[in-house]
């Protein structure tokens, strides 16, 4: 059970990617965080911070659930649903940029029902996505603009983001057997 | 901010509604409400969006069939299925071949033979879900049968008072009116004792049913003692349709003796929500001041009313988790 990123090297890698936006961006104006849920709610968290540090501009932060575009909802006859909850996003999206946040890129099709949801909230400027890891295998055409670790896996390993928020501790396993 | 972190963190207790149907609150354990209630929350942001629709629900099909009078719960269960982007479908009885004298099995089979996932039932007949739910194989929403259960109501009661008292545990509920014809009590009285609160039914002694106190709520027939401390108070129409015998002398007398004013009111604790289920009748149940008072939270109810269908018809189109996939 390999640690792939420990906690400073997590920490080092989303201070790179907050100096990469700014660069890119031209500073924070017209920006907006917005983590897919579980854990890029607090990745996003974390950016805004550093993003503060650095500009000494705050950067409005929400958080989106998903679950309600996800595109294996109704694919089985039967099943329990995926467990639905809150988006919280208090700021219009119209004509900004948003910085969408994931933890894990793998086949893109969680970025795809982000984007399908975030458009549903009005009309952003632009849309750039920012991820702690690339695991590859895309299924869909889409790429990451900011990328914390790219990471070769094999299909039958999955990756494992544990957030001091969430888990207790900061790191990202590389483990043996079941999809992530 | 902060509270979106600790809200991520927690995991509830159940993640899914392993049934086939709702057909009562009778079949749900305290975990699965509280799973509807929480969905209902996620649910509650979509109708704040400019866009107030999600795919989840694309290309389910969901009959409403509805065999008495509704405006409330038709309205509600059509804008929640539009909502979650489900097909929907509309029968009212009096456009139905029931007034031609099929009867509900055979309608239902006939619906059913178009092959959709879903049948929202309203019926005069209690029970008339259940029968449904032993010959169809899409899942039934009960919407109200007779004088049994209105679960989605009793749902969006336990959502309007846990969004403004937190919790439910510990209340003092006093539910007020005609508790014998009332679906909605049956429903009510099961979910707020489930959940911990303090039920206290009252009405004339001829309108509480013999069987009410078996759910561990007290009865009582001093209007003035059930609102005492109440936390809620929730009134219940008078049923004249459904009332063959007579109950109590006049419409205004009931009103004297139990209709809710300000000054009855008072006897409750001082940040009191007043809830109906609706339909209302004015000088009856109610006094017009307390129905539009700063107390009263009866819009309040309606606007959760879909939200918390949202979550029911989400959380059921996974089907029970034992059944053959077919």
């Amino acid at each position: 059970m390999p640690v792939v990123m420990d906690a400073d090297r997590i920490s080092r890698s989303l201070a790179r990617i907050a100096h990469e936006i700014v660069e890119r961006n031209k500073g924070v104006n017209e920006l907006a965080l917005v983590g897919v849920r579980t854990r890029g709610v607090p990745i996003a968290k974390r950016l805004a911070r550093s993003l503060r540090e650095i500009t000494g501009h705050d950067v409005p932060t929400g958080a989106l659930d998903i679950t309600l575009y996800r595109d294996d909802l109704m694919r089985h006859a039967v099943g329990p649903q995926p467990l639905v909850r809150r988006t919280e996003i208090q700021f219009s999206i119209d004509d900004r940029k948003i910085l969408l946040v994931d933890d894990v890129l793998y086949t893109g099709r969680t970025t795809r029902a982000a984007l399908d949801a975030l458009i549903d909230y009005g009309r952003p400027k632009g849309i750039q996505l920012i991820v702690l890891v690339d695991r590859g295998h895309r299924e869909l055409p889409i790429k990451a603009d900011y990328v914390g670790k790219n990471l070769p896996t094999s299909p039958d390993e999955s990756v494992q983001v544990r957030l001091l928020e969430i888990d207790g501790q900061d790191e990202v396993v590389l483990e043996q057997g079941g999809a992530s | 901010m902060t509270t979106a972190s600790s809200e991520i963190d927690q995991k509830p207790a159940v993640t899914a509604l392993r049934h086939k149907d709702l057909l009562g609150i009778t079949d749900l354990t305290p975990e699965e409400i509280a799973l509807v209630l929480d969905t209902a929350e996620a649910m509650k942001e979509v109708g704040t969006r400019p866009i107030k629709k999600v795919p989840a629900l694309r290309g389910k099909t969901v009959v409403n069939l509805f065999f008495e009078p509704s405006t409330r719960t038709r309205t509600s269960f059509e804008i929640a299925e539009k909502r979650l982007s489900a097909d929907t479908l509309n029968i009212a009885i009096g456009t139905s071949s029931v007034v031609k004298g099929e009867t509900l099995a055979d309608t239902a089979l006939n619906l059913e033979a178009m092959s959709p996932d879903m049948i929202v039932l309203r019926h005069s007949s209690s029970g008339a879900c259940h029968l449904l739910s032993r010959i169809c194989r899409s899942a039934i929403i009960n919407a109200g049968d007779g004088m049994h259960e209105h679960p989605t109501q009793a749902l969006l009661d336990a959502f309007t008072i846990r969004e403004r008292k937190k919790q439910l545990a510990g209340l003092k509920v006093a539910i007020i009116g005609d508790l014998l014809h009332s679906r909605v009590l049956r429903s009510n009285i099961q979910l707020l004792t489930k959940m911990g609160a303090k039920v206290c039914v009252c009405g004339p002694p001829t309108l509480i049913p013999t069987d009410v106190l078996r759910f561990g709520v007290s009865a009582t027939s001093v209007v003035e003692d059930a609102v005492a401390e109440a936390d809620v108070v929730m009134l219940l129409r008078i049923q004249l349709e459904r009332m063959e015998g007579a109950y109590f002398p006049s419409l205004r007398e009931y009103f004297r003796v139990f209709g809710m004013t300000e000054e009855r009111l008072r006897l409750a604790k001082s940040d009191v929500m007043i809830m109906h289920p609706g339909p209302m009748n004015r000088g009856v149940e109610i006094a017009s001041e307390v129905a539009d008072g700063p107390y009263s939270v009866i819009l309040d109810q309606v606007a959760n009313g879909v939200a918390v269908r949202m979550a029911v018809l989400y959380l059921l189109a996974g089907g029970a988790e034992h059944e053959d996939a077919a």
